[in-house]
């Protein structure tokens, strides 16, 4: 199944911020069971406004605002989709999830499982995330890897507006709990519907190579997701200058992993680099890149290597610049690389 | 109508004009727990209500019993006894209508049995067998729940989506003494109130969370109390009066059905055996308080309201015994099968549709299963 967005052109919309509201309108007038909660979503639109005129639109008791309650807002999901709703839940911002992690980690998780199927929990979560907004402390956490760590949730990530709009569409569809990591620093990016052609969504679990290769000599693959894609896309761009033929793949999903997309790549390439927010000490990072030394090994002319954020607790923005992977740190990686090309010249399988 | 509009709306107002939003007298619970047998009200419940009662109390305790032995012979890994308070389990049980929902926690096997689980599915989450043996919307029992309070949020999130489709169904949660200082109480409570969702809490003041009794607790004058600061009214039961613990349930139950929102019930009782079969309950408690409370037992209060309106004869109380040691030896011989598990089943529950991970993991567990099956062929 994929997910289109409509051919009206009118109809497509201009921002990621958009997109993500398009999509949880069209959610709700498509599937009745469909419900927004959280906090400041109702009469407000949100603090990002992504909800905005969903409660005008469907009533209050289907675009609610709670208390201001994390737990209660995930935990009276949970009951909820125990009912027959497929409720939305909105975290304000990414930092503020974290007392729902109880509910998250001990009911919604596993639910599916201990009922042994009977009791599937279709609740989507969706948490503006990571930095470069210039947020103050707790605005801008990227915590990807405490979901990614817990079995029985979806783990996604949009990079571009169309992705926004049709892996949104597709998470509140889905009979499995999903995260959805709205990259909060890309919502105001405009869609660029070349780029994104065709405006069609496979469903979650599926990787893209947003940039290929083109088989030049000296080629690596950058494997990215959410607000470090466009880094890796100038990286690529600029890293032409210095002969490199970079490959930029988009996981757009993180669970599941799409091991194919990711291993094709890289066999062809024959180099990696992972680049992400999070801080890299048991970060994403050293997963994908054990995934992609297991499988690819033999294929690899150099250690597969990480760009992420720094092993600290995300920094006041007016540091932030320093902490976050932009486009110098990829290049200083991919010419990393390099060294170790040189050094096995000759002796590739 | 926008919220201001609303009558009633709370909006802080400067000082001189301010008033309660509520009247806080009608929420508060009675000064002394509310009991029933023994007083001339209780001429007026049913017959059959109470032979009901008496019937799954004696079934309940025996229950108890069979399961506490279980543990010792290996056949439960664990068992939280819920001996001393049959009244509010059976209570909880019976109160509520086939459509109605019970959340209930890890002590509170008996209910879910009384509300008509089969008492074997009832106790797989405590065997080590599959965490839920039951399909919860067979019988309206969510999963025993082992995270303290996380339920609560669950069963008002179940009827207020109920109340949104508009079917007229209750959801009754329980928790433990201990479970209330946790988080997810107060939001669960703060969450039923605001949204008048149809929900009763019954709280089983059982006077210990494992060892820490509840004045380590909490400050409260009671826990009924607590009901005043969410808005919603608190009632206070003796918790080994099974008449009136059905009775302020029942009202509750049918005040949430009406539309008038969450009551929170505290009963009052006691737990007369050890937290689990791996507690040493001498440790924190002295025998004579244990007496004390034997003294004021649930069945025999029962028992003895029963005969003075002659609903209840010896003969009467051998078939109620009767039945329970049924109960019990079907109990017996069924705990006593073993179990069987299909190991490849750790992967079908995961998701909806098992990743490509989940599938390479279980051809790898697959393998290690044919093998094991053709070391075992070769060994005979
Ligand atoms: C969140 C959480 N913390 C700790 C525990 C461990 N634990 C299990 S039972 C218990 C005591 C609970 O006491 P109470 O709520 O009074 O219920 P009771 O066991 O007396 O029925 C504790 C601390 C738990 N199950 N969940």
């Amino acid at each position: 199944m994929t997910t289109a967005i409509g051919a009206d052109t009118a109809r497509k919309p201009a921002t990621m911020a958009q997109a993500l509201g398009r999509a949880l309108r069209d959610a709700m007038a498509a599937d009745p069971s469909v419900h927004v909660l959280g906090e400041d979503v109702g009469t407000l639109g949100g603090v990002f406004r992504i909800t905005d005129g969903l409660a005008k639109e469907f009533g209050e008791d289907r675009c609610t605002d709670t208390p201001l309650a994390e737990a209660g807002i995930l935990g009276t999901a949970v009951g909820m989709a125990m009912y027959g709703l497929r409720p939305v839940v909105e975290m304000q911002f990414d930092a503020f999830a974290y007392p729902s992690f109880e509910q998250l980690i001990s009911h919604v998780s596993r639910m599916r499982n201990r009922t042994r199927g009977a009791m599937p929990m279709p609740i989507t979560v969706r948490v503006p995330y990571g930095g470069g907004i210039g947020g103050v402390e707790h605005h801008s956490d990227s915590s990807e890897i405490y979901y990614m760590a817990t079995p029985g949730l979806h783990v996604v990530a949009p990079a571009t507006v169309a992705d926004a709009y049709g892996l949104l569409r597709a998470a509140i569809a889905s009979d499995d709990p999903v995260i959805f990591l709205e990259p909060k620093r890309l919502y105001w990016s405009k869609a660029d519907w070349s780029a994104d052609a065709p405006e069609q969504v496979p469903p979650i679990g599926r990787a893209v190579v947003r940039r290929p290769a083109t088989g030049g000599r000296r080629s690596a693959t950058l494997i990215s997701y959410g607000p470090s894609v466009p880094v890796c896309l100038e990286a690529a761009e600029a890293a032409r200058a210095e002969g490199w033929d970079l490959e930029v793949v988009d996981l757009r999903s993180l669970v599941p992993f799409d091991d194919d997309t990711v291993c094709a790549s890289v066999r062809r390439t024959g180099r990696a680099v992972v680049v992400h927010e999070a801080t890299g000490f048991g970060g994403p990072g050293g997963e994908i890149a054990a995934r992609v030394t297991e499988r690819c090994f033999h294929h690899l002319e150099a250690p597969v290597l990480r760009v992420a954020g720094f092993d600290i607790p995300y920094p006041p923005p007016m540091l932030e610049r320093h902490h976050l992977p932009g486009v110098d740190r990829v290049l200083d990686a991919v010419a990393r690389l390099q060294w170790e090309s040189e050094w096995t010249e000759g002796s590739a399988v | 109508m926008t919220v201001l509009e609303q009558p009633g709306a709370y909006r802080p107002t400067p000082p001189p004009g301010w008033q309660p939003r509520v009247e806080a007298a009608p929420l508060l619970p009675d000064a002394e727990p509310y009991r029933l047998l023994g007083t001339a009200a209780a001429a007026d419940i049913s017959p059959d209500l109470l032979i009901r009662l008496h019937r799954e109390l004696v079934r309940g305790r025996r229950y108890n019993a069979q399961a506490t032995a279980l543990t010792r012979q290996g056949r439960l890994a664990v068992y939280p006894s819920s001996t001393g308070q049959e009244a509010c389990q059976v209570a909880a049980g019976l109160v509520l209508e086939d459509r109605d929902w019970l959340f209930p926690s890890y002590r509170d096997t008996l209910a879910a049995v009384a509300r008509g689980l089969d008492p074997v599915d009832a106790l797989t989450l405590l065997r080590g067998d599959w965490h839920s043996g039951y399909d919860p919307h067979e019988h309206r029992v969510a999963p025993l729940c082992t995270p303290l309070a996380t339920q609560l949020p669950h069963a008002v999130g179940l009827a207020h989506a109920a109340r949104l489709k508009g079917d007229d169904v209750v959801a009754l949660a329980l928790v433990g003494d201990g479970g209330t200082s946790e988080g997810d109480f107060h939001e669960a409570l703060n969450f039923a109130a605001v949204w008048r969702a149809p929900v009763v809490f019954l709280v089983q003041n059982n006077g210990f969370a494992i060892s820490v009794p509840l004045a380590k607790q909490t400050a409260a004058p009671s826990l009924a109390h607590k009901a005043v600061g969410y808005g919603m009214p608190g009632r206070l039961v003796d918790g080994n009066d099974v008449a009136a613990v059905h009775q302020v349930l029942a009202e509750a139950v049918r005040r949430a059905r009406g539309g008038g929102g969450p009551t929170l019930v505290e009963a009052v009782t006691y737990r007369i055996e050890a937290h689990t079969n791996a507690d040493d309950a001498t440790r924190y408690r002295p025998d004579s308080e244990v007496e004390a409370w034997q003294a004021h037992d649930p069945i025999a209060l029962l028992e003895d309201a029963m005969r003075d309106r002659r609903l209840l004869d010896d003969e009467g109380v051998r078939a109620a015994r009767e039945s329970a040691e049924r109960l019990a030896a079907d109990l017996r011989t069924r705990m006593h099968q073993d179990a069987v598990l299909d190991p490849m089943e750790l992967f079908e529950h995961v998701y909806a549709d098992r990743t490509s991970q989940l599938r390479e993991q279980a051809a790898q567990l697959r393998a290690e299963l044919d093998a094991e099956a053709d070391d075992s062929g070769k060994g005979e």
